[in-house]
């Protein structure tokens, strides 16, 4: 996989470090701290997740991908806003 | 028919005309006691030990491709139960003991083969925590026996002691552990089963549950509605897209594992070896082969394949214990779809809707959890009450603040 960095271009998976799923950035709601911390979607098909350009510019990520192909098809600065 | 030496010998001298296929392809019937989602090794043996310890035999294993085509078919076949927490250290120790009887048990070859895991340490601090876990498993009743530098050699002179960053200073050894043929053991169980008038019944993909009132009535699948009494899923891979047709959502994550397979070398390994410093193990095939793994990819995943850079990681894992093997052409690579729990440990549990019940969230450890997992299922499906190993195994650990967590790396599947 080469992940699209906004900043760096194209650069290869090494680069980078996986969080997880992109609804982490949504802080839980009162009273939905487990399922917060410990239930995933975790679907077969598209997913919005957290990549960090480690090894590049160092910024947070939200690369949009097939999990079940692994095609990319999008990364974009995670931002205030994905954070809902 | 029974298998045994005179049957091999009988057959051998009138032209092998005699074996049959080792279990039926039933049409589904209309309604079982009990049905199990998943016709791999959990499911299967699960099947087996509803018939043998609980006398349910109308049962069906519902299996989406053919019988054994998950991980159970494409693992790195290692059995051990060297595992530190009192949660799931007698989990493992009661299924190492049932792979240890297994052969007779379902009377198939499984070439379970108790050659030795070796966890190689390279650090004081590593020796300490070895010797405390070596105690944990001794506590547990199993066995474990710590070797020093010089007792590691005497085992494996061809490992890689003086490397300037991992030294070896010892080893962590069970020698009770091992490998096992691991298709053997799911056309093993599914023989079994089916000797016992267990129904498998392939190519047949749940669709949905049909749930009333709270409770579980059976399983809609592309072959038609088959009714249960209780269901069961063994689903591991694809649990989440299982239970999420019953509602629930899992503290699951789903990652791909790569593993890799040496072209056939004369016996160069004896037992299982693995790497403390990063993460490799590797055994040697009975066909010769070097069977070698390592890290998950680290996303998720239902690819069934995965990346360069986990290749080069295990490689390079390789070659810091193991020289010898960079002179060993590599056959081929695979990979498959780990149920990662947020524990690294696995559930099998009820669910809020009656009568239905799961078993994921093996993590990489699913194959040598087969036996144990299969009786401690069979026991909570037949009996309502959880299997004492298996009781902390519960889905709701979570939430109530008991995870099972090995490595104490907390919330993130892809660290366990």
């Amino acid at each position: 996989m080469r992940i699209p960095c906004p900043f760096c271009g194209p650069r290869m998976l090494e680069e980078f470090v996986y969080l997880g799923d992109a609804a982490l950035m949504r802080r839980p709601a009162e009273g939905a701290t487990c399922d917060y911390v410990f239930l995933r979607d975790n679907p077969a098909g598209r997913h919005r997740e957290l990549w960090r350009h480690e090894g590049g510019c160092g910024a947070w990520l939200v690369v949009e991908r097939d999990v079940t192909t692994h095609e990319i098809f999008g990364a974009a600065l995670a931002e205030a806003r994905d954070a809902g | 028919m029974a298998y045994s030496f005179l049957s091999i010998l009988r057959e051998g001298l009138t032209g092998n005309r005699g074996w049959k296929p080792v279990w039926r392809e039933p049409e589904p019937k209309p309604h079982y006691d009990v049905v199990i989602v998943g016709g791999g090794g959990h499911g299967l043996a699960t099947a087996w030990y509803l018939a043998r310890n609980h006398g349910i035999t109308n049962v069906a294993v519902v299996e989406k491709g053919y019988l054994g085509s998950g991980n159970i078919g494409r693992n790195t076949t290692i059995i051990r139960s060297n595992y530190l927490l009192p949660g799931n250290e007698p989990f493992y120790e009661q299924s190492l003991k049932l792979w240890e009887g297994l052969e007779q048990d379902i009377n198939y070859n499984a070439m379970v083969s108790q050659r030795g895991v070796l966890n190689l340490c390279h650090s004081d601090a590593q020796r300490d925590a070895y010797a405390r876990r070596g105690n944990a498993i001794l506590m547990a009743g199993a066995d474990a026996e710590l070797l020093d530098r010089e007792g590691v050699r005497t085992l494996c002179p061809f490992l890689n002691f003086d490397d300037e960053r991992f030294p070896i200073t010892g080893g962590l050894l069970q020698r009770r552990g091992g490998t096992v043929r691991h298709d053997a053991v799911a056309w093993g169980y599914a023989r079994a089963a089916d000797g016992r008038g267990v129904d498998l019944i392939q190519n047949c993909e749940v669709t949905g549950f049909r749930i009333e009132n709270g409770r579980v009535k059976g399983v809609e699948t592309t072959r038609g509605f088959i009714g249960a009494g209780k269901v069961g899923m063994a689903a591991a891979g694809r649990a989440g897209q299982v239970a999420a047709m019953a509602g629930l959502r899992l503290p699951i994550e789903s990652h791909v594992l790569q593993a890799f397979v040496s072209e056939g070398l004369k016996p160069v390994i004896p037992g299982v070896i693995t790497f403390g410093a990063g993460h490799f193990y590797v055994s040697q095939s009975d066909k010769g082969g070097l069977v070698f793994g390592g890290d998950i990819d680290m996303y998720n995943s239902y690819a069934q394949r995965g990346n360069l850079p986990v290749v080069q990681d295990v490689c390079e894992g390789a070659m810091a214990i193991l020289p010898m093997l960079g002179r060993a052409k590599l056959l081929r690579s695979w990979g498959g779809i780990m149920d990662m729990s947020m524990d690294g440990s696995p559930i099998i549990d009820r669910t809020p809707v009656d009568g239905l019940f799961i078993n994921c969230g093996w993590c990489y450890g699913g194959f040598k959890a087969t036996p144990a997992s299969g009786w401690c299922f069979a026991h909570l499906i037949a009996t309502g009450e959880p299997h004492p190993n298996a009781a902390e195994m519960r889905l709701d650990r979570f939430d109530r603040g008991y995870a099972i967590d090995e490595r104490g790396a907390g919330p993130q599947p892809n660290l366990h």
